[in-house]
């Protein structure tokens, strides 16, 4: 209380001089007006306060809007309000929204001086960055990170990294904007910072765009890694950002491309971009023989750019287009450059202010290149209106782009601007002429003439100019003219304009043997008014005299010493000083010396003529359209542009990993994408580009390139299979007798349960033939069994028995397949496998009965007794968290506007036990709204899928989620089915990775040997890896293999194993992993499970992931 | 980017302040006003000025100076475009843009501001954006407000910012349905001594009003589009379709919108409507001068000339004028030396002129310079170049709008030199 009296104290000795000036301008009456109320309370300053006060403490909302109204009033007029902080924060909570705006926008301004009570509003916003309402969400974020507090910096990082993943696309791109704010605040949280950069540049929503790649430039703008993968995205998104966020993304990009493309400006390189596909060619050869380099190929990505930037030029706003001019200047090949003229040269009718910064670059430009605005010229024509910083400008650009053929009507239109009311501009003009005179040698007699006339104009500054722009002139050439400087002589008298006095003065000394008669009597003339006359022309009259003594000794000899002796005692010491170097140089003495003899060839040393610039000659150094252009320095925080590169930095870093519905094994090639596509690249170029969101290409593109793609995939799962299959073949050898054994059983065709049947899973109703196990390649398997499971879905399948052994994958025919002691494989089955084998997508609906009758219902009874122990040691458990992951179900282009994204929630199904639950969200992004989407035909059509209800409608810019369910039948086999609108068909098709098709299981360690004792030989595949460094700890082994598989961790009592444990949806077989570390960086993987061809896969994804960091 | 806003007046009075961060004190505009002082007329003052840690842009709008203080590289463009946004904004809420509506409606420009920037980078500059966030004052709602206690503030987020068209509300709702464009184009010329063009250009807007519910989709096609020489377009125009098929397509705004500026070059041969005869003369040792002016119709396709001003930037030796109108009413500032005819219609019957003397200071030497003369004038429903609509056509939604369509020429900076 006390402090808060003498703070009122203090403020009231402020508000007390305030008022008084206040008082005079309240009774203006401007400021009778209905916001009056506030400001006729100036004048009592005393009372406001307290008044204020009181009302902000009353009950009544309108009460409180009224004092928080009258308190912005005063911020705005620049007052002091800060003492009213603790009853306004009271007030952060309110529910009117107006009433909390207001308080907020009071808390930004002042909460730095009060950090103390700006506390006490903190979990205000804490609580408000929960709310269901996104726009709450996003101001609760801007107010929190605009208060300007050390101590909730990491109450602010929290939020920001939460608000990054906001669903909402708004939440986002305040995330975005809060970045910089916290940076400006801590700059040592730097590195986190620049980790949620990172994510929310591949952020796809234009919205967020701009946003983050501003904090981008303002964090950490030399990151260019941290593009590279959004490259593309960024040039294709560019057309869909806000126009501000569009200025900032394309001048990161200008800075991008002179870092990574080669230059396109080689003089003798052949520009040969006549047709897309031509250049898309010989593309290919440059990169596979990189040697020759004779002809210049621009990047595809170059191109890609300065395709998507074009249309740009017809924006509204001024800004944009001029960052696209200056992306057009910096990166595109010259010829190609001159689409930007039209649009600066509209820009013109626009603003004073953006004409001047637009003349401006066109005056930089113009230097370099005439030819581009030689026939807008007209367009720079002056008008008498227009300002004289406007007109300089004009005239600057007019005589750049002055040449022979068009000189004649430039100097017309330049004689009717020397007569200009405005006198600097005369001025300017006269220099100009000067200009043109000097570069087109053909009128510089001309001008000269002209300018002679300029001579007698009346006013002086006109005259001044004149002389000296002759003096300059007729330095490059003075032999002719002894009349205009004879002519000049006479002028001397009438001009009092120092710089002309001073010109007419050299021009006198420095052809003084041109004129003998005059310059010893100017020299006369200005020896009497030397005292009263300006620096610059006594220095210049020294000059003279010393060049008079040295030609014309005799008649100016005394005049010399006189001039002499007035400078020897001058107050400027120059003048002094020059006047006791002049005489120990001409007058010979003793102390003299030798220099004594060449001063004549000193002063009279014939001078090159002085070159007349533009002051826009050296403005290029600075990137076109910045300040630190327009101001010819640099500005704080000016990225240089850096030159261009001799040789092209890698381009394969830009390629993205590819999301392709149409691909298998989709998520296990998303994990390696990377760095596979990174060493193999460059003839799948133009399929990645072609595939991205938003581009252009044509779906045409995107077909081919999923052909591509896809080759690479298969090829590529070659490898890792025969790899596999080696090792599988490694376990098998080891299992050796085992599988002999079983072998013979097999044969048997028996029912006797093998040891391995405890195994099988806690519930019952988990249905499912175990032939689907025994599937081998992911393409097979069986639609036909699928049904059958789904109508027993009571039979208990003996799914633990149920792997048969082949060692899978695209090799698998060759191999030998030997089965682990499958005792109650029914020779049917195996046929079935075979069969299914060779035709993937044919079910063959007789077959089915058969089994459904056969199998499951034999083994329900006999495994039913075993259910009921091993339940209580083995749980479905919740599953790790892990970023889910998302993956493109339909794009938007092919989708006419309807998009879909699916992703693994990882949690178990509610509809059936034995399906794999997974979200789609739907996103409407066509601009009518879009009816009765629902799930069409689907293939195979037995496919168990539990649908989603039909949307009735869904609203332009809407998204809506759903769930569906999905029974794989323990197969990475695609789920294919098509996603109807009203009028629309899609096929889409979900590609589950192995580790999806789990679910996490709990169990003791004993409970976990025991099971792994149960699964040993066929059913158990291991590998010996070399682990990333950052891996070697139990922490993120942990994280990697739940990224990769949906399993549950098993707790471990040795530091250097660790034990992971799921069971499949489909047919509840257990899964069982043990990663053990083995020195420093190696490790043993061991995978046991009934499905032998889960194993492996599930193994090679894994140390795919233990592998990279 | 944009660290803090000040606004000045002619008077060089700073009447509002807005900071986005940090608070810069408000001494940093005496740089600003030493820039003012050193210039001759409000429009000399460079845009640009750095200062020693802090660089201000300024743009100067219907007699305010709107400074922005900038501490780091940024696109001066960038700064002018958004300080025009601002301008227009305000001029969208209140009607006009001065001091006195600024003072008035303080609250709501402080709403408004911080809505439009975050942290210095613009975040919502789009008019329905706004609209919906802070509803615009007007009376009716004025007392509204202050019967409930309900606010100007929305609650929900902009339907808008959300969608593929930003620029236009979702739920938009019209007894009557219509839809207005108004095709106006300017004339911007420099005619000389002799009456010969020396340059002509035409520049054309499409200045639309629509107020149509639901979500319309709309194309404008032209007879002629090959006329249109350099086009920039509002952000909801198609682009694609018009590179394409020359058609604008478009979802548009609610309200009104510029929806198209265009440029015909001046390669083509332009109409000039109006001559000027004049004979302005100062004889070289008397006091007096001549001054004669006469206006007349021309190349205007039988369409009247309407709202004629003719005005002229005597020289500085011109103590007074005594002249005489056939027609309207002329006035001269004997401090500005802005001499001012207010002509009216031109009848081609009747040509209008203006005749008389021109008083100068005894004894000063003659004007070197005859003065320049600009001239404003419209012509109702014929634009200049000749552009033609050819239809307007609705996608999207079932009832039928009411159309219209006008035309309109205009003198843009049309000087005639003497």
């Amino acid at each position: 209380m006390l402090s808060m009296s003498t703070n009122n104290l203090s403020y009231n000795d402020q508000g007390g001089s305030d008022s008084a000036v206040e008082v005079g301008q309240e009774t203006t009456p401007t400021s009778s007006s209905n916001a009056g109320a506030g400001f006729g309370l100036f004048s009592t300053n005393f009372k406001k306060n307290d008044d204020l006060k009181e009302m902000l403490e009353s009950n009544k909302d309108s009460l409180k809007l009224d004092a928080m109204k009258r308190i912005i009033a005063l911020i705005a007029k620049g007052k002091n309000a800060s003492e009213l902080f603790p009853a306004v924060v009271k007030n952060v909570a309110s529910k009117n929204i107006e009433l909390k705006k207001l308080v907020y926008v009071y808390l930004v301004r002042y909460a730095e001086e009060q950090q103390d009570l700006a506390l006490l509003s903190i979990s205000t916003f804490q609580r408000a960055l929960k709310d269901p309402n996104q726009l709450i969400r996003a101001s609760a974020l801007r107010v929190l990170s605009s208060i300007r507090v050390p101590i909730i910096v990491p109450i602010m990082m929290l939020a920001i990294k939460e608000a990054a993943s906001d669903m909402s696309p708004y939440v986002r791109k305040t995330s975005a904007h809060a970045i910089q704010k916290l940076y400006s605040l801590d700059p040592d949280q730097k590195e986190h910072l620049i980790e949620v950069i990172d994510k929310l540049l591949k952020d796809k929503s234009t919205l967020v765009a701009g946003s983050v790649v501003m904090a981008f430039e303002e964090v950490c703008p030399d990151r260019i890694d941290l593009i590279h993968k959004n490259y593309r995205k960024l040039c294709n998104l560019l057309v869909d950002v806000e126009e501000w966020g569009q200025v900032v993304i394309i001048s990161m990009l200008t800075r991008y491309a002179r870092t990574q493309f080669t230059s396109p400006w080689r003089e003798d390189g052949l520009f040969d971009e006549n047709s897309e596909t031509a250049f898309y060619e010989s593309d290919e050869k440059k990169t596979e023989n990189e040697d020759e380099k004779k002809s210049y190929m621009m990047d595809p990505d170059h191109r890609l750019l300065l395709r998507n930037t074009k249309p740009l030029l017809q924006s509204r706003n001024t800004a944009v287009v001029v960052s696209v001019a200056q992306l057009y200047w910096h990166l595109a090949p010259k010829h190609e450059v001159g689409v930007i003229t039209k649009s600066l040269v509209r820009l013109l009718r626009s603003h004073r202010e953006v004409q001047y910064i637009v003349l401006q670059n066109i005056a930089t430009m113009s230097i370099q290149r005439k030819g581009m605005f030689e026939p807008y010229m007209k367009s720079f024509y002056v008008r008498s209106t227009d300002a004289t910083h406007i007109k300089s400008l004009k005239l600057e650009i007019l005589t750049s782009l002055a040449n022979e053929a068009n000189i004649s009507t430039i100097l017309r239109e330049f004689q009717t601007y020397v007569k200009s009311q405005d006198k600097e501009f005369a001025a300017g003009t006269i220099q100009a002429i000067g200009r043109c005179a000097t570069n087109i040698s053909e009128v510089t007699d001309t001008c000269l003439q002209g300018l002679v006339l300029l001579l007698s104009n009346r006013d002086e500054t006109v005259v001044a100019e004149s002389v000296v722009v002759i003096k300059k002139l007729l330095q490059t050439q003075p032999t002719q003219h002894s009349d205009i400087i004879k002519h000049m002589a006479k002028l001397f008298d009438n001009i009092a304009v120092p710089m002309a006095r001073a010109s007419i003065l050299w021009l006198m000394g420095e052809y003084c043997e041109r004129v003998p008669q005059i310059a010893p009597d100017v020299l006369r003339k200005v020896a009497k008014s030397f005292t009263s006359e300006e620096d610059i022309v006594k220095l210049q009259t020294v000059n003279l005299a010393a060049k008079l003594y040295l030609t014309n000794s005799k008649q100016t000899k005394l005049l010399t010493q006189y001039i002499l002796n007035l400078g020897k005692y001058d107050q400027n010491y120059d003048i002094r000083d020059r006047t006791r170097f002049i005489r120990q140089l001409i007058v010979p003495n003793e102390k003299s010396g030798a220099l004594g003899k060449y001063a004549r060839r000193i002063l009279l040393a014939p001078k090159p003529a002085p070159v007349l610039e533009s002051t826009y000659k050296d403005r290029d150094r600075y990137q076109l359209g910045t300040l630190s252009h327009t101001i010819n320095t640099k500005a704080s925080g000016y990225l240089e542009l850096s030159d261009w590169p001799a040789v092209a930095p890698d381009q394969s870093v830009r390629n993205v990993e590819v999301i392709e519905p149409v691909k298998e094994w989709a998520p296990s090639l998303g994990k390696t994408g990377k760095s596979k596509l990174s060493k193999s690249s460059d003839d799948k170029f133009y399929s990645d580009s072609g595939e991205e969101e938003g581009s252009g290409n044509s779906s045409s593109d995107d077909s081919s390139s999923s052909e591509e793609s896809s080759s690479e995939v298969e090829s590529d799962e070659e490898k890792s299979s025969s790899q596999s299959s080696e090792e599988s073949d490694k376990s098998s050898s080891q299992s050796e007798k085992s599988s002999s054994e079983s072998d013979s059983e097999q044969k048997k065709k028996t029912t006797k349960k093998p040891p391995q049947k405890k195994t099988v899973k806690p519930t019952a109703k988990d249905s499912d033939s175990d032939e689907n196990g025994n599937v081998a390649k992911e393409a097979c398997s069986s639609s036909a069994e699928e049904t059958s499971s789904g109508s027993d879905s009571g039979s208990d399948s003996g799914s633990g028995s149920g792997s048969d052994a082949d060692s899978h994958s695209g090799t698998e025919h060759k191999k030998k397949t030997k089965s682990k002691a499958k005792p109650k494989m029914e020779v049917k089955s195996t046929k079935e496998v075979s069969l299914l084998d060779l035709d993937d997508f044919t079910p063959t609906p007789v077959t089915r009965p058969k089994m459904s009758v056969l199998s499951p219902s034999l083994l329900g009874d006999l495994e039913g007794l075993s259910l009921s122990n091993i339940s209580s040691t083995m749980q479905v458990s919740g599953p790790a968290f892990v970023p889910e992951k998302s993956h493109d179900l339909l794009h938007r282009m092919t989708g006419k506007g309807l998009s879909a994204q699916y992703q693994f929630p990882r949690q178990p199904c509610l509809y059936q036990p034995s399906m794999v639950s997974v979200q789609i969200s739907l996103t409407n992004t066509s601009d009518r709204p879009l009816e009765q989407i629902h799930i069409g035909d689907r293939s195979p059509t037995g496919l168990n899928m539990h649908c989603f209800n039909t949307i009735e409608c869904l609203l332009p810019e809407a998204s809506v989620t759903v769930s569906l369910g999905i029974d794989f039948n323990d197969s990475t086999q695609a789920a294919n089915f098509q996603l109807c609108t009203k009028e629309d068909q899609f096929s889409v098709s979900i590609q589950p990775a192995v580790g999806e098709l789990f679910l996490p299981i709990t169990m003791t360690e004993q409970d976990f040997r025991q099971e792994q004792g149960k699964r040993l030989g066929m059913n158990e595949s291991s590998a010996t890896i070399t682990m990333a460094a950052a891996n070697t700890t139990s922490q993120p082994i942990s994280r990697q293999v739940a990224t990769v598989a949906n399993l549950g961790v098993v707790p471990s009592g040795q530091d250097n194993i660790h034990r992971f444990a799921g069971k499949t949806a489909s047919t509840g077989a257990v899964v069982l992993v043990t990663v053990e570390l083995r020195g420093e960086s190696t490790a043993l993987i061991t995978i046991n499970t009934e499905k032998s061809v889960m194993g492996p896969m599930l193994l090679r994804d894994l140390k795919r992931a233990l592998a990279q960091a | 980017m944009i660290h803090s806003l000040f606004l000045v007046n002619s008077s060089g009075d700073i009447f509002l302040e807005k900071h986005w961060k940090s608070v810069v004190s408000r001494s940093v505009c005496d740089y600003f006003f030493e820039a003012q002082e050193r210039a001759s007329e409000p429009e000399n003052v460079p845009p640009v000025i750095p200062t020693p840690h802090h660089y201000l842009i300024s743009v100067l709008r219907h007699r305010i100076y709107f400074v922005a203080v900038i501490q780091s590289e940024v696109p001066p463009l960038f700064v002018i475009e958004f300080l025009h946004r601002v301008v227009d904004t305000f001029q969208d809420y209140f009607g006009v843009c001065t001091e006195a509506a600024i003072k008035d409606n303080v609250v709501v420009v402080y709403e408004l501001l911080e809505e439009m920037l975050d942290n210095g980078f613009p975040l919502a500059t789009e008019s329905n954006i706004l609209k919906e966030l802070i509803k615009p004052p007007t009376i009716l709602r004025t007392v509204v407000n202050t019967i409930t206690g309900s606010t100007n503030v929305g609650e929900q987020l902009p339907t808008g910012q959300l969608s593929v068209v930003p620029w236009r509300r979702t739920g938009v709702k019209y007894t009557n349905n219509e839809a207005y464009f108004d095709v106006v184009e300017e004339i911007d010329a420099i005619i000389d001594k002799s009456g010969s063009t020396i340059t002509a250009e035409i520049q054309g807007v499409i200045d639309a009003c629509v107020k149509l519910t639901g979500m319309p989709d709309l194309t404008l096609s032209f007879m002629n589009p090959r006329l249109l020489d350099d086009v920039s377009f509002h952000p909801c125009v198609r682009f694609k379709r018009w590179e394409a098929e020359r058609i604008l397509s478009f979802i548009p705004p609610d309200g009104n919108f510029r929806l198209l500026s265009y440029h015909v070059s001046s390669q083509n041969l332009v109409a000039i409507p109006v001559y000027v005869k004049h004979n302005i003369t100062f004889r070289e040792g008397s006091s007096q001068g001549r001054f004669e002016l006469t206006l007349g119709p021309k190349q205007t396709m039988g369409k009247g000339v309407e709202a004629v001003l003719v005005s002229s930037q005597l020289p500085r030796g011109v103590l007074n004028t005594n002249l005489n109108p056939t027609q309207g009413t002329y006035t001269f500032d004997p401090v500005t030396k802005l001499l001012s005819w207010d002509v009216g219609k031109i009848n081609p019957q009747k040509l209008p002129s203006l005749k008389g003397s021109m008083s100068l200071q005894a004894g000063a030497s003659k004007p070197d310079e005859n003065p320049t003369i600009n001239i404003q004038f419209k012509i109702q429903q014929s634009a200049l170049s000749g552009l033609k609509v050819n239809r307007l056509d609705m996608y999207g939604e079932k009832y039928k709008p009411f159309k219209g369509i006008k035309y309109m020429t205009k003198a843009g900076k049309f000087q005639v030199r003497t």
